[in-house]
């Protein structure tokens, strides 16, 4: 045992990991908010619930179907991003040739609708979700306790980032993806299909909340606010980031869980509100975000 | 002085602009000052209260398109300094109001100087997580009282003389207030300033070019919006006697954008109606519990889809009048 600035080590890596863990969250999100913004222009306010659906989704799989943990980490997303199509085909697309405002609105609603209908039927108190036997237990790192399934989910969200991001640049999919967002008129005449395009990528934004929110159900409890509160602290996230590249809301996702987790060490107080301190700091010193191209 | 040469045209539908202004106006006082003889005046005064936030708010989003996702920080941290002024320092309660609508002006000009930086979805997104943070501190702040608030305000006395604790004097005082403010913000709206306002909000890139500071413009409305948002938020804690964590938390931000959007965004009279039945149907459906949530939302989504141009503004195209 050793101490560093005055703090015992146990107590720095424990809140280390669990600003790692918010971190992978974070990163998740705000990749899912960017890659939907890219596309369609619009803030997913919606993005929160889904995430809770998630969640929830992987409960109750458990609860009534008995199915297991991974097969959830493989259903959900898939169920949750089809009901995503489901909301830019029903809502969505005919707003988006309005104002910005519109599409926020809209998905506030929508987000209202969700939470509500969840609160109804669940109650406000939360469900514990058991960790899967797997990763259950944990291995001493001699400086630290490690619980497994906190280790695989910062692992795995950190490969769906990775892969997302290579998806994106890298490949000729993301190409036709981020030649539409630049001028879809174009891509069009090109013969590329981009309003089933856009369909696809809100559906893949949005799978990605939901599998942010499987990994998230034996961690936190699962609730139907969730995911209001967390969305508005990704919000920050984005706004600090800004969304114009991809490796860019990823970096500042786990960077930022990563300052928050050292606030709850060093100046507990100020742990809920640091990250949208340092929002208004890259506000006036940049603008455009961290990431940010200025529009 | 240069003569202003005015279009006929225009002139003429100025004045028929005024004269459905007068002949709502009128209709505005005559209700309110009858129904409270038959209604509960604490539910009227609540939708006062919120009908002023509700104008100030559209004075954002509905005249220079600005979405501000965080106006209950202005509302309940006002709320907050006029209860307090008025319990732990003893001060009339005029002077309470003034001191919640000061702080709500305060904080306009660091919020709104922060968030004008940027536009669109951005502003949206930086207002909202400046009144988070603020909610934080609220939660946290010792003088704020917690989860329990600032209870049992006491109201006081109007310049000494008039006794608030009567609820017919309070509300016709509540009324008065918001009338003149109410006054003010279509003052403003049909002022030079607010006409370069509209220019900001129709296309903010030529309003430039014809050699507006267009970011001053938007900060001294942000911070006019947010100092009437705080005056309505100081009335309210004077009303119900009690600050709380209702006020400032994001879903109050969530309810004004319906009030307004509902009534009709850039209407002037909207705002009021959206207020009266976004307030009436939370008192009414209150027994159904969560239900009211999914019918905010369902709102939301049709006001969205079908309905964009709300009550007020639906019922202004069918007469053919500006309202």
């Amino acid at each position: 045992m050793f101490e560093i600035f005055g703090i015992p080590s146990q107590a720095l890596f424990g809140q280390l990991l669990l600003g790692l863990i918010n971190g992978s969250f974070y990163a998740l999100l705000s990749l899912g908010l960017a890659v939907i913004f890219g596309m369609l222009n619009i803030i997913n306010f919606t993005h929160g619930a889904q995430y809770m659906m998630g969640a929830f989704c992987a409960y109750l799989l458990l609860q009534y179907l008995g199915i297991n943990y991974w097969a959830a980490l493989v259903i959900v997303p898939i169920a949750i991003g089809v009901f995503g199509i489901l909301i830019e085909r029903l809502f969505l697309q005919h707003v988006r040739k309005l104002d910005h405002l519109y599409g926020l609105i809209l998905t506030f609603g929508l987000a209202l609708i969700i939470e509500g209908l969840f609160r109804n039927y669940y109650g406000s108190s939360g469900q514990p979700y058991q960790v899967p036997e797997a990763l259950q237990g944990g291995r001493n790192l001699g400086f630290m306790f490690l619980p497994n399934y906190r280790a695989w989910v910062i692992a795995f969200s950190l490969v769906i980032c990775l892969a997302t991001w290579f998806a994106i640049e890298r490949t000729r999919l993301g190409s036709y993806l981020r030649a539409a967002t630049e001028n879809p008129t174009l891509v069009r005449a090109f013969g590329i299909n981009v309003p089933r395009m856009v369909t696809l990528t809100y559906g893949f934004g949005v799978a990605l909340a939901a599998l942010a929110g499987v990994m998230a159900a034996p961690i936190y409890n699962v609730s139907p606010q969730m995911g209001s509160d967390l969305i508005i602290v990704v919000f920050a996230v984005v706004v600090i980031g800004g969304m114009g590249s991809i490796m860019g809301a990823i970096v500042t996702g786990f960077v930022l869980g990563i300052v928050e987790g050292l606030t709850k060490v060093f100046f507990p107080e100020a742990s809920n509100t640091v990250i949208f301190v340092i929002m208004v700091i890259v506000l006036l010193v940049r603008p455009a975000g961290m990431f940010g191209r200025t529009a | 002085m240069m003569e202003r040469i005015l279009d006929p045209l225009v002139v003429q539908r100025r004045r028929e602009a005024n004269v459905s202004f007068v002949v709502g106006f009128a209709i505005m006082v005559a209700l309110f000052a009858v129904l409270p003889f038959v209604a509960y005046p604490v539910f009227l005064m609540q939708v006062l209260c919120f009908a002023l936030f509700a104008c100030a708010f559209n004075l954002l989003i509905g005249y220079v398109g600005l979405v501000s996702f965080g106006h209950a920080l202005y509302f309940g941290w006002a709320g907050y300094l006029s209860a307090y002024a008025a319990k732990t320092w003893h001060v009339p309660p005029e002077v309470a109001i003034l001191t919640g609508t000061a702080t709500a002006a305060v904080l306009g000009i660091i919020a709104g100087g922060v968030a004008i930086r940027r536009q669109g979805i951005y502003f949206a997104m930086i207002t909202l997580a400046l009144a988070q943070m603020m909610y934080f501190f609220a939660l946290r702040a010792p003088f704020t009282g917690g989860e329990d608030g600032i209870q049992s305000v006491p109201r006081g006395r109007l310049f000494g003389y008039f006794d608030l604790s009567n609820e017919m004097t309070m509300y016709f005082f509540v009324l008065v207030v918001v009338l003149a403010a109410f006054l003010l913000i279509y003052r403003i709206i049909n002022s030079p300033f607010g006409e370069v306002l509209k220019a900001i909000r129709e296309n903010e890139q030529r309003t430039i070019s014809l050699g507006y500071n267009t970011d001053r413009y938007k900060l001294i409305v942000f911070v006019l919006s947010a100092t009437l948002a705080g005056l309505a938020g100081s009335l309210k804690a004077l009303v119900f006697q009690l600050a709380s964590l209702t006020d400032v938390h994001w879903t109050m931000s969530g309810d004004v954008l319906l009030m307004t959007l509902l009534g009709g965004l850039g209407t002037v009279f909207g705002p009021v109606v959206g207020a009266f039945a976004v307030i009436a149907m939370q008192n009414y459906l209150a027994p159904f519990g969560q239900w009211v949530l999914v019918i905010q939302g369902v709102i939301f989504v049709v006001c969205v889809l079908v309905f964009r141009r709300g009550i007020i503004g639906e019922l202004a195209h069918f007469l053919r009048v500006e309202l």
